[in-house]
């Protein structure tokens, strides 16, 4: 009997309405976290790790550009998890955390290109290398952008959130694939050279930066998501009973804030 | 199943003939967008007969997307899709059967085509060869990937090009494996590996992307 | 602190350009983002309020 009920328990958090409060009172504390490791993290990165010996202080990049780059690898996993979810058991709250998750891991995707375009430059002397790691960045950019074209271009909100379901499964599905072949063509093309991409020699004060700007960034992610989750909920069920209390109860007067 | 594949089938395919010109319409792109990189690129052949194999893939690649949408518009337009969507347990088999009456239509008069561009492009008689194995492999991947985004952008505005952006980006290992089988026996090396990979990618896609377009039916149609 | 004075700090051993052009730009997405999420939350918010007024 008492598992029967921590079930159902678990299952109200399925629920928009309870969502919304609980998403609403975490985001600031998402919030602080990112901003206290990110200050953390630069501080150590920024203003105390040591200068390498090869690529002098152009390295720093690292910093942002890897936590970066793992956010978007891990964000759209995610994203086609919480799809699958929604679609596989019809939780309409699943389908909109991934919706919510899909424009935050497109901007890690620019953000890491864009990163790693200025850190090639000083290092290996072009804006940009078709090297195996950055050229999957860039098809993983286009796979969120394919994403989302697609769900803003279906206009019936349930079949939108399935096609953007399958289309996230079949994309993490092909993902290895597409990886694998990215790195067979580079060296085939390349020949015996070094990957441009290689990290220096980490000193133990550059990875900490590098563990603390990537949980930084994890938690900005979470503070974004649970924000835009709480708009797309409140836009989609503008009718229920929920939203109405939600808004006209936390705030009487109409005066609305995060 | 297989009645309901080869009757489907035989439907496209007699649909197709009757719309002769239609049918030819990616064939004409793909001549127009293939020599367009001549103009663009410089007539040097040694160039040319290093771009060739890219080229002659990217093209087949776009053409085989353009063409796709039509696999599934005009029977959504005349009803008859939602009445093929009646029949019970049959949405695998219209899936497969639609890849393959693509490919019958697009993907094989490209490959029949695709020598004369190899002697455009000033390629060896061997890689010629290696051309026409690696699209006669990879056109099916084409066929079949296109005909899943083709299912998932059913009836939507932005058709075309929206599926050209969700589905390219899978197709990407196929262009991999079969433009690089033709420049390694253009350079004189074994394709053997090329080939393989191609193959696995061919018998992956064959098996689960008619589910995938299954799947997709089901979302575009409830 | 390993630099030994502003300057040094901004001009990053000469490739200042690189490593700030990719602290701003990440600055400025991960503002902009938040910022424009927030203001779509309370855009909604302030749509509903005044759909329930009006019931």
């Amino acid at each position: 009997m008492s598992t029967t009920t921590s079930r159902l328990r678990l299952y109200r958090f399925a629920s928009p309405a309870t969502f919304y409060p609980l998403a609403g009172k975490l985001v600031p504390w998402f919030a602080a976290v990112a901003a206290i490791l990110a200050a953390w993290g630069l501080w150590l990165g920024m203003l105390r790790a040591p200068t390498d010996a090869t690529q002098g202080d152009a390295y720093r990049i690292i910093f942002i550009h890897v936590p970066a780059a793992w956010m978007s690898m891990l964000l759209y996993v995610v994203m086609a998890f919480w799809a699958a979810v929604g679609w596989a058991f019809n939780a309409r709250l699943a389908s909109v955390v991934a919706r919510a998750i899909a424009p935050t891991g497109a901007m890690f995707t620019f953000l890491a290109l864009w990163t790693g375009a200025l850190w090639g430059k000083p290092t290996w002397g072009t804006w940009w290398v078709w090297d195996a790691r950055l050229t999957s960045e860039l098809i993983l950019l286009f796979l969120y952008a394919g994403y989302l074209a697609l769900v803003s271009a279906i206009d019936d909100p349930r079949r939108a959130d399935r096609a953007g379901a399958l289309l996230a499964i079949v994309g993490s599905v092909n993902v290895p694939i597409i990886y694998f072949s990215v790195v067979w063509w580079n060296t085939l093309h390349q020949g015996a050279s070094v990957s441009p991409a290689a990290a220096p020699k980490m000193a133990a004060i550059m990875l900490q930066a590098m563990l603390l700007m990537t949980l930084a960034f994890w938690a900005y992610a979470f503070a974004v998501i649970f924000v835009r989750a709480r708009a797309i909920a409140l836009e989609r069920d503008n009718d229920a009973n929920w939203a109405g209390a939600a808004v006209g109860r936390a705030h009487p007067q109409s005066e609305a804030t995060t | 199943m297989s009645t309901t594949f080869a009757v489907l089938v035989a439907r496209d395919l007699r649909l197709a003939a009757r719309r002769r010109i239609d049918a030819a319409l990616p064939i004409a792109f793909f001549t127009v967008a293939v020599s367009l990189f001549p103009l663009g690129v410089g007539p040097e052949p040694q160039t040319l007969r290093q771009i060739a194999p890219g080229v002659v893939w990217v093209a087949a690649l776009l053409a085989a997307m353009l063409s796709v949408t039509q696999l599934y518009a005009t029977d959504l337009a005349d009803g008859s899709l939602e009445q093929m969507l009646l029949v019970p347990d049959a949405r695998l088999a219209i899936a497969a059967a639609k890849a393959a009456s693509h490919w019958l239509v697009t993907g094989l008069p490209l490959v029949v085509v695709a020598p004369v561009f190899g002697l455009m492009f000033d390629m060896s008689g061997e890689a010629i060869a290696a051309l026409v194995a690696s699209l006669v492999l990879g056109t099916p991947v084409l066929s079949l990937l296109g005909g899943l985004g083709a299912a998932l952008t059913l009836g939507l505005r932005s058709g075309a090009v929206l599926l050209i952006l969700i589905i390219v980006p899978l197709c990407i290992p196929a262009l991999i494996f079969g433009a690089g089988a033709v420049a390694a026996v253009d350079a004189g090396q074994s394709a053997r590996g090329h080939y393989s990979l191609l193959g696995a990618v061919v018998i992956f896609t064959a098996v689960l992307a008619p589910i995938a377009t299954a799947a997709a039916l089901r979302i575009a149609t409830e | 602190m390993i630099w030994k004075s502003a300057s040094e700090f901004f001009a990053m051993g000469g490739y200042g350009t690189y490593v700030w052009g990719a602290y701003i730009v990440t600055a400025a997405c991960m503002a902009i983002e938040p910022i424009a999420v927030a203001l779509r939350h309370r855009r909604v918010r302030r749509e509903l309020a005044a759909e329930e007024q009006r019931r």
